[in-house]
């Protein structure tokens, strides 16, 4: 199959879709979802030759086959191959991007925070979904976002009222059953945060089986005012799995968002994540981790939009490159006119374990007003002689001592993690990959 | 315990080590001084099996083995500690968990069964008294941020802890105030016994008041030019090294 080929595909499926809909098809969710695909039918998927694809070539993806719409029968059985020990909260499992009520646990009561499937929120509530649907995420110049958007029907609608502490975490997981086929899916999750309230979001993403998978996934947040929001990312698939993932987030004043980006395994992994600080006095956090092994290549794309004064941003990424492994790293730092008195820090840190794996950095400040404290730095080298010296002189063998020096390397990141269960996860999780060798 | 014989040693072309000569047995406390760049750091270094340095010939036996056969953290396992003359900061690993795996690695290098989290407790206990050394100074990263004195200490708190038998402390003197230096040489007589060795680096006579040695040399050069008891010492301090090179025929 070609890029033509799977673009005909998707394109038909909408069209079967869109027939066995009954009056949904005039709603206005699903005029945008026309709009982008029309959208992604001129854009086509990008090539190198697209500048934010440079470093990321999709060829192999696109010229592959997968099913959008796999049945499976995954069960309760199949989870225990896959536990996050201790796991407590609002849980929901998406197989192959459908949601599954039986899997699921939602414990938060209705006063605190409304958890709906995307389908089911734009069939029974359509204002409240049409007032923030697609808003913020720009499928424009995004093939995949157009695309996702077209296809907007599985993932979650969360909504915490104005003044609520959400007590429990939510926990959105994704499961690629790619044991009989390749296998797609395109969540859509929309989660709009209400003033003065917190809550903490975490997505994992899992595949399961020999097969490919491919997931297209878009988040949108919107921040109230003087909400607090913790977004953890946690990716853990195949060597066979293709993630391509956009996070965009709308922040109002006095807002603070965190996101944890967490890249553990994946075969072809690109993380978009775009924050728009639409308010005075409001705080973005990105902290991000990405260990790729063999020939794995992971791509995190960021960009924080300072768009009023007052503001600032915070940012560290940081890569552990093994094998023949790539990496990719873009940061976009906009500080608008307007924005007088922005604080913007960036920094990105990896370390190449072998001779053949590769990072690219690309920092990239765009700065409109004069009045701004703004930092980026990037480096890219090996560990310590010195240290792994000093190690070794007091008995520790090569091989922990990088195995030690990595973990140390990686652990301020890990320890960002709040929710403890998924905590303990990720670092057994980079320890077993740190130490594979 | 340890037989230096001509050992030669060079970094990229520059030869450093240039026949040195030099024998220290069990019990004994060995001082080595010198001017700077004479070749004091590397000699640790090259015992402690850094590779940056290639050895061009000579022998080194440490108790009946070719200790330049192997890698350093055999050299630590079979009891050879270097105290570092600028200890390296690691960030984010604590004192305790670097020295926990670096114990529990010896042990088992030594055949011996790991240590588990109470052992390690009480023994840390017992030899932070040794150097008067902080528990809070312990959980932080190792040597960040740390002052000059405080990563001393902690050089020598990891000798307590490690039990070597031969131990090779480089400058250890240097950047401690007068009470830690004090502290940190009572610590070192502490841990004297007539099983294992000292070789003490130092510019300062008044280290030898505290650690007494059975023995000064003078390292120039590259070689061990020579040797005497701690009255050398003395001299040194009072003379300078001048006189010493006058005796090896430089016009100085
Ligand atoms: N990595 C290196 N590259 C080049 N030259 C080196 C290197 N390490 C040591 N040297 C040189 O080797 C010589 C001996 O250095 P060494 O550190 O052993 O001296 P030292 O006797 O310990 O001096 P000090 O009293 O100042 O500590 C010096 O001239 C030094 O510059
Ligand atoms: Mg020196």
């Amino acid at each position: 199959m070609n890029n033509t080929d799977l673009k005909t595909q998707l394109i038909a499926d909408f069209r079967t879709a869109e027939g066995r809909m009954n009056g949904e098809a005039k709603s206005a969710v699903h005029q945008v979802r026309q709009q982008a695909l029309e959208r992604f039918d001129k854009l086509g998927f990008p090539t190198i030759r697209h500048e934010e694809w440079k470093y990321s070539n999709v060829k192999n993806l696109v010229n592959q086959a997968f099913d959008f719409n796999a049945v499976t029968n995954f069960s309760a059985k199949d989870l225990e191959e896959m536990p996050i020990p201790n796991l407590e909260g609002n849980i929901l499992y998406f197989i192959n991007g459908i949601y599954n009520t039986e899997l699921s646990t939602i414990v938060s009561p209705m006063s605190e925070l409304q958890i709906l499937t995307f389908a089911e929120a734009a069939k029974t509530q359509p204002a409240l979904v049409e007032q923030y649907f697609n808003k913020y995420s720009d499928y424009q110049d995004n093939a995949f976002t157009a695309l996702n958007t077209a296809f907007a029907q599985n993932g979650v609608f969360v909504h915490v009222p104005d003044n609520k502490v959400v007590a429990q975490p939510i926990i959105l997981r994704f499961i690629s059953d790619a044991r009989t086929l390749n296998v797609a899916s395109q969540p859509r999750n929309l989660i709009v945060v209400g003033k003065r309230s917190e809550v903490q979001i975490a997505e994992s993403f899992r595949s399961f089986g020999k097969n490919a998978s491919f997931t297209n996934a878009v988040t949108e947040f919107v921040v109230g005012e003087e909400a607090n929001v913790h977004y953890y990312k946690v990716q853990n698939e195949s060597d066979k799995s293709y993630h391509i993932g956009t996070t965009s987030v709308l922040q109002a004043g006095k807002s603070v968002f965190t996101a944890n980006t967490v890249t553990a395994n994946g075969g072809f992994v690109r993380n978009n994540l775009n924050i728009k600080i639409d308010g005075e006095y409001a705080e973005a956090n990105m902290f991000g981790l990405y260990i790729p092994n063999g020939k794995q290549h992971i791509d995190n794309h960021t960009a924080v939009d300072h768009a009023k004064p007052n503001s600032n941003s915070n940012e560290l990424y940081k890569g552990i490159l093994k094998g023949k492994s790539t990496g990719v790293f873009n940061g976009k730092i906009f500080v608008r006119q307007d924005a007088q008195k922005t604080n913007a820090f960036q920094s990105c840190k990896n370390v190449l374990l072998s001779e053949d794996a590769s990072m690219n950095t690309k920092p990239q400040l765009e700065i409109w007003a004069d009045d701004v404290k703004c930092s980026h730095g990037t480096t890219t080298g090996q560990l310590n002689d010195d240290a792994l010296f000093y190690m070794q002189a007091r008995g520790i063998s090569k091989d922990s001592a990088r195995a030690l020096l990595t973990l140390a390397f990686a652990q301020d990141v890990i320890d960002k993690f709040e929710i403890v269960a998924i905590k303990e996860y990720l670092q057994a999780l980079i320890e077993e990959k740190i130490y594979q060798g | 315990m340890l037989k230096i014989s001509n050992l030669q040693a060079k970094i990229g072309e520059k030869e450093i080590l240039k026949g040195l000569n030099l024998e220290v047995k069990a019990g004994e406390v060995h001082a080595i001084m010198g001017p700077n760049g004479a070749g004091k750091s590397t000699l640790a270094s090259v015992l402690a099996g850094r590779d940056t340095y290639e050895v061009t010939g000579g022998e080194v036996d440490f108790e009946g083995q070719d200790l330049l056969d192997l890698a350093p953290e055999e050299r630590a396992a079979l009891g050879v500690f270097l105290a570092f003359q600028y200890p390296v900061e690691i960030p984010g690993v604590s004192t305790t968990n670097f020295l926990k795996t670096a114990v529990n690695e010896m042990r088992k290098y030594r055949g011996e069964e790991a240590m588990d989290a109470v052992q390690f407790l009480k023994m840390f206990k017992e030899k932070m008294k040794i150097v008067n050394i902080d528990q809070s100074l312990l959980n932080r990263s190792l040597n960040e941020g740390f002052s000059g004195g405080e990563k001393k200490r902690n050089e020598i708190f990891q000798m307590a802890v490690l039990n070597p038998k031969l131990a090779i402390l480089d400058e250890t003197d240097s950047g401690l105030d007068i009470d830690a230096l004090r502290i940190v040489a009572e610590g070192v007589n502490k841990l004297k016994s007539p099983d294992n060795a000292t070789i003490v680096i130092t510019h300062y006579q008044r280290l030898l008041d505290f650690i007494v040695p059975d023995f000064v040399h003078v390292l120039y050069k590259g070689r061990i030019v020579k040797s005497g008891t701690k009255e050398l010492a003395l001299e040194l301090e009072e003379r300078g090294y001048d006189w010493i090179k006058e005796e090896l025929g430089e016009t100085v």
